[in-house]
């Protein structure tokens, strides 16, 4: 545009630093020595669930599992209730000689309904715990990040780390056996 | 097999398991060879006739149900007394196609068997399809499709509530809870697999495409824990719920009084007869595809050994059901019961009934031999005869015990039009065309879970040792076999 002035962008700010590493071994350990380096701002990506990994970093047992049992226990009582009152109280019609409301013909309706939103809460539950959709995170600047859905395994020390220095760090990095140690920066 | 001793994945030594993936590849040579897959810029020959074709007769369907719509139900084969037939006959069988795949996905994941992991998110695929067609011949079947929203139970105008003591309410409960528990498994599954896809994207579309579709996806650990957490979970709710789901299909039928459908052994031999169908339709897709598309290292011949016993041992189940529907309708003396199936055998639809019984009964048992269970074309020819036999088991149940029920006054013979046998081809043609689409544009091969039963991942370690990447449980054996040398991290 004329007449605009134009201002150079601001310099790109590190974000963190990326150690990749091309075997599970080698990445396990050192995701362990990290943890036990101190640094608290870090992750570790994997293409693969490595095994061993929750323990490498000491991440506590999810509490899905009880979000999901009460999305079970809500659809269990929840179709019990609908089945009653629809069919027992708020519309009540003689068919077949049947019961307006009884437990043996509820159960499949209500099985159904235990399992949905059982599912649904698991589901559900799950995106919001790993904040998905997340179209953009720093990482997804780095290119070589592209392969950490292939075969390589980052492990990534944020510079908010009260211990992140960056050269101490890029060595340590290099210490633990990473192949490459890459800059991670945000414009 | 020009194959070694110790690379024959059908090789039946218990002190010598071969690998799951065959050729020792890497990380990466997996991720291409399946991702190159979704990524062609033109499809093959083969896959653009297909689809042509299978294209061609989804838009019969559509204009099938058009007619259909506008003309009313008379233009189905339909009479008094077998006011059932291909709508219902067509339910069961797509219904009952899916059940593999979620026994599959769910069923083989708790049992822990890892050789799954090659073929799940292919029966998965096939599992959404197949629910999808099943659940259009109900919506269509009810003569006036446009008010099929009244089964919902909604608060409306009409103060009306819909009658949940009816099989055919809970029907509706099983099948949308099906296909939705389905959908989920099988998304959540495919999530890393959709990051590979935006990772390796090279044009703009299909980075934004896939980058939406994998939700940021980027292989945290912390997500991963979660990840592997709720796989679990759905794979648990999974598994009840595919049974379930077939039991409910049968209460359609079980529930009624005519004789023929009031059965016990109704629920267990519709689950046995949905998993047998469901197998043969994932050979009968997986074997061309995987010659096609040169999968043959990862859907090995022994994936295909492992299914066709599958195959075998729920085909002996079906083959038992049948038998025992006899001996029940014999030992019961009620005198309907025993006509009906005197007549299922030797009236007027034998040659229904005995293509089924050769089909499901006779051919399966090439399987018990070796060497049908790993030639592929002979494989391929029983899945189709199987699936031919499955569709005919599910017409014989619904159409002769109909047509000739307690009041000889009252018998009838059901013959299908046009416009039914259109329909039918034209639901097949709607299945393909979405499975073609899907192994055009989608990871067909779940790639990091068969990355994580492969020796790189290093399950040998540590406190999952011995789940690892062979066929059984037997750690450490590959070692002495395969000279170590097998991975990377070595």
């Amino acid at each position: 545009m004329r007449g605009a002035e134009v201002r150079p962008l601001p310099p790109p700010t590190l974000w963190g630093l990326a150690g990749e590493f091309a075997d599970v071994d080698r990445f396990l350990a050192a995701v362990e020595a990290c943890r036990k380096e101190g640094f608290v701002h870090y992750d570790a990506h994997a293409p693969i669930p490595v095994h061993g990994l929750d323990e490498a970093m000491e991440i506590r047992p999810s509490q899905l599992p009880k979000l999901v049992f009460l999305g079970g226990l809500l659809g269990c009582l929840g179709g019990l209730a609908l089945q009653w009152w629809t069919n027992g109280v708020d519309y009540p019609f003689r068919i077949s000689g049947k019961p307006l409301f009884a437990f043996p013909p509820a159960i499949p309706v209500t099985f159904e309904m235990t399992v949905l939103f059982s599912a649904l809460f698991a589901v559900f539950g799950l995106l919001v715990a790993n904040r998905h959709p997340e179209l953009y995170h720093p990482l997804f600047e780095l290119p070589a990040f592209a392969k950490g859905s292939d075969d390589k395994f980052f492990l990534v020390i944020e510079a908010r780390d009260p211990r992140f220095a960056e050269e101490e760090t890029s060595r340590f990095l290099q210490r633990l056996g990473a192949v490459a140690v890459h800059r991670v920066e945000v414009a | 097999m020009s194959l070694p001793a110790h690379l024959d994945p059908t090789l039946d030594d218990p002190t010598s398991r071969p690998p799951l993936v065959l050729g020792q590849p890497s990380f990466a040579e997996i991720t291409e060879q399946v991702s190159a897959i979704a990524e062609r810029p033109k499809p093959p020959l083969w896959w653009t006739v297909s689809f042509a074709i299978s294209l061609f007769f989804a838009v019969v369907l559509l204009a099938m149900l058009g007619y259909l719509f506008v003309t009313g139900l008379g233009v189905w084969g339909l009479n008094m007394p077998v006011a059932w037939g291909f709508a219902i006959v067509n339910f069961v069988f797509w219904v009952g196609i899916g059940h593999a795949g979620t026994l599959i996905s769910a069923i083989l994941f708790l049992f822990r068997q890892k050789w799954r992991t090659a073929i799940n998110r292919f029966a998965e695929g096939m599992t959404i399809f197949a629910v999808i067609c099943a659940g259009l011949f109900p919506a269509i079947h009810t003569g006036r499709p446009w008010f099929d929203y009244w089964l919902f139970p909604y608060p409306n105008q009409m103060q009306m509530w819909p009658n949940f003591r009816s099989p055919l309410m809970w029907d509706v409960f099983a099948v949308s809870t099906y296909f939705t528990v389905s959908l989920m498994f099988w998304y959540v599954g495919m999530i890393p697999d959709l990051a590979t896809l935006r990772d390796r994207a090279k044009t703009r579309a299909r980075q934004i495409v896939y980058g939406i579709l994998a939700l940021g996806w980027r292989g945290s650990a912390r997500h991963w824990h979660r990840y592997e957490r709720v796989y679990l979970l759905l794979a648990a709710l999974a598994t009840p719920l595919v049974l379930s789901v077939h039991s409910v299909v049968s209460f359609d039928f079980a529930v009624s009084q005519l004789p023929g459908w009031h059965a016990t052994i109704f629920p267990p031999y519709f689950v046995a007869g949905a998993i047998f169908s469901g197998f043969a339709m994932v050979l009968t897709l997986l074997i061309p595809i995987r010659k096609a598309f040169g999968l043959e290292n990862i859907v090995t011949v022994r994936h295909l050994d492992n299914m066709a016993k599958i195959l075998l041992a729920t085909g002996l189940m079906v083959g038992y059901a049948y038998g025992i529907e006899f001996f029940t309708a014999w030992y019961s003396g009620n005198h309907f019961e025993a006509f009906t199936f005197y007549n299922r055998a030797l009236g007027p639809y034998a040659w229904a009934y005995w293509i089924m019984v050769f089909c499901n009964v006779v051919v399966p048992q090439v399987l018990w031999f070796k060497k049908a269970r790993t030639t592929p074309w002979i494989l391929m020819v029983t899945s189709i005869l199987v699936n031919v036999g499955m569709w005919f088991e599910r017409f014989v149940i619904t159409v002769t015990s109909l047509s000739r029920d307690f009041l000889p006054s009252s018998w009838g013979y059901y013959k299908p039009t046009w416009v039914d046998l259109l329909t039918l081809a034209g639901s097949f043609g709607l299945f393909f065309t979405l499975f073609l689409l899907f192994i055009r544009f989608l990871p067909m091969i779940a790639m990091a879970e068969v990355k994580s039963v492969m020796p790189q991942a290093g399950l040998e370690r540590g406190p999952h040792r011995g789940h690892g990447q062979y066929w059984g449980e037997i750690p450490h054996q590959h070692e002495a076999i395969l000279g170590g040398d097998n991975g990377e991290r070595r």
